[in-house]
């Protein structure tokens, strides 16, 4: 079985969890430009690499960071929004 | 092999590249052969390199469930793969080979009031495009599958269907080899083993492209690897709204042939058909979260065998006989991305998602007139890269992947 560790609920399955998209810091809406917008809302960086994620525990409702490397599926750190990663 | 009727090599395997391409096509699957083949066939343009990394139709072309059919929700899309199915019809006796193509009948069953209210949407503007669907209730579906439980054992039982006469199925490999064959007895090269690692630009145009075998001069180079077209498109700078998820099929060990129609279920995201050699193939929904990888789950054939217990209980003492995964590159909107880039030259075909396979022979045609005039065919003009910048999207609701 699949586990994840949650930063509040500790290791649970992966059935647990539900992915919430990559993590993409939000421009400005009133300043940026369109181009700028349609980036930010529709591009990805898709290639494979490690990656900051958005995930929640569903069945405590906590969203919080994954570092996950997208070739291997292997997580390698999970930390609330605004705490640095590298506490364990 | 026998050696007094040898069959000959379905394509030849130069063994070296040139050092110089009229155009060079990076991927040998279905898509990037078809668009070799219609260049060197329609358009004169012979002097062509198909560069494959791995084996020919190793990505997606041999891990679709080959599903054919063009029953789409948006005009554009219905427009684009109706000609892929009228060029599918013909493809067998054009590229003479037997591709398997057999028409089945293609029902999409509803479970919802919700889904009942989409299938109608799209059967109407199927019809008003000149596409053989419409929306049938259970007896329809009970005279044409009689197999299959209706009240799916209670819980979800089925409403309506979106029937599509003409959905069909083919040997997916088969269509890939056929289009190598056709393009390589033209004059077009196809090179495996041998992997793009850098395009170069000069002054906003290709110059070529560096590969583990050296470095290709060219003018023309289109992109058709699908799953990987966010690493090539990363080579030049340019971001694409394309999310990687595996999408797994499996196939049961081979029945007697009972099941002449393909069935779909849009609400227990499932799709079934029975294969020439017997076999269920068998898919379900996406994966649900980005990975460049395909292996499979147990949770996969899990949920699955659940969903298709549901409508088929007497399968129960089946046996799954392999299950594999390939990669969906999905876009926001669920239509594909083609044609020219902001680099000239570099032309792209991708965002294939769930949708691949059956557009095989059109996105070969479009792609090939793309690359000859330097300017969009007209039907895949609405499926252009900058329509994300434009907000000018194209919401195909009638993806496999989409629920309803």
């Amino acid at each position: 079985m699949k586990v994840m560790r949650c930063p509040v609920n500790g290791w649970r399955p992966i059935q647990e969890f539900s992915y919430g998209g990559a993590f993409r810091p939000m421009p400005q809406p009133g300043e940026c430009s369109n181009r700028q917008w349609a980036d930010y809302v529709f591009h990805r960086s898709g290639a494979a690499a490690v990656k900051k994620e958005w995930w929640c525990h569903l069945a405590s409702g906590v969203w919080f960071i994954a570092e996950r490397n997208t070739s291997t599926d292997e997580i390698l750190e999970t930390y609330l929004h605004g705490e640095d990663g590298h506490h364990e | 092999m026998s050696r007094r009727y040898p069959e000959p090599r379905m394509f030849r395997c130069p063994d070296r590249l040139k050092p110089h391409y009229d155009a060079v096509i990076i991927g040998a699957g279905g898509h990037g052969l078809a668009a070799a083949y219609y260049l060197a066939r329609d358009h004169g343009i012979r002097d062509v390199a198909v560069l494959e990394k791995s084996y020919l139709g190793a990505g997606g072309t041999g891990r679709n469930t080959a599903i054919i059919r063009s029953n789409y929700l948006t005009a554009e899309g219905v427009r684009f793969y109706d000609e892929s199915l009228r060029l599918f019809r013909d493809l067998s006796a054009d590229l003479d080979l037997n591709l398997f193509y057999s028409r089945r009948g293609h029902f999409t069953l509803a479970h919802s009031d919700a889904t009942l209210r989409t299938m109608r949407w799209r059967a109407e503007v199927n019809k008003h495009l000149g596409v053989d669907s419409e929306l049938v209730g259970p007896e329809v579906i009970r005279r044409e599958c009689p197999q299959l439980d209706l009240s799916c054992g209670g819980h979800t039982p089925v409403l309506g269907a979106l029937y599509h006469p003409p959905g069909a199925i083919a040997r997916h490999d088969a269509v890939a080899w056929g289009y190598g064959r056709g393009a390589s007895q033209r004059g077009v090269e196809i090179h495996q083993q041998t992997e793009v690692t850098g395009i170069r630009v000069q002054g906003g145009r290709v110059a070529g492209v560096e590969t583990n075998r050296g470095f290709v001069e060219t003018g023309k180079v289109l992109s058709a690897v699908a799953g990987y077209t966010p690493a090539v498109m990363e080579m030049v700078d340019v971001r694409t709204p394309l999310e990687v998820h595996p999408l797994q099929a499996c196939v049961s060990e081979p029945l007697k042939p009972w099941l002449d129609t393909i069935i779909v279920s849009a609400n227990l995201h499932l799709y079934v058909s029975q294969s020439s050699r017997g076999e269920l193939v068998m898919g379900a929904a996406l994966d649900p979260y980005e990975l460049h990888s395909t292996r499979s789950t147990l949770d996969f054939v899990e949920g699955l065998a659940g969903h298709l217990l549901e409508l088929f209980p007497f399968l129960g003492e089946v046996r799954v006989l392999r299950q594999w995964a390939g990669l969906a590159d999905m876009t926001p909107d669920f239509s594909p991305i083609m044609g020219k880039t902001p680099v000239e030259g570099l032309y792209l075909d991708a965002g294939w998602g769930t949708w691949g396979f059956k557009a095989t022979p059109v996105c070969g045609k479009t792609m090939a007139h793309t690359l000859a005039n330097d300017r969009p065919h007209p039907l895949i003009e609405p499926f252009r890269l900058s329509r994300f910048e434009e907000f000018d999207l194209v919401g195909e609701k009638g993806a496999a992947s989409v629920g309803h």
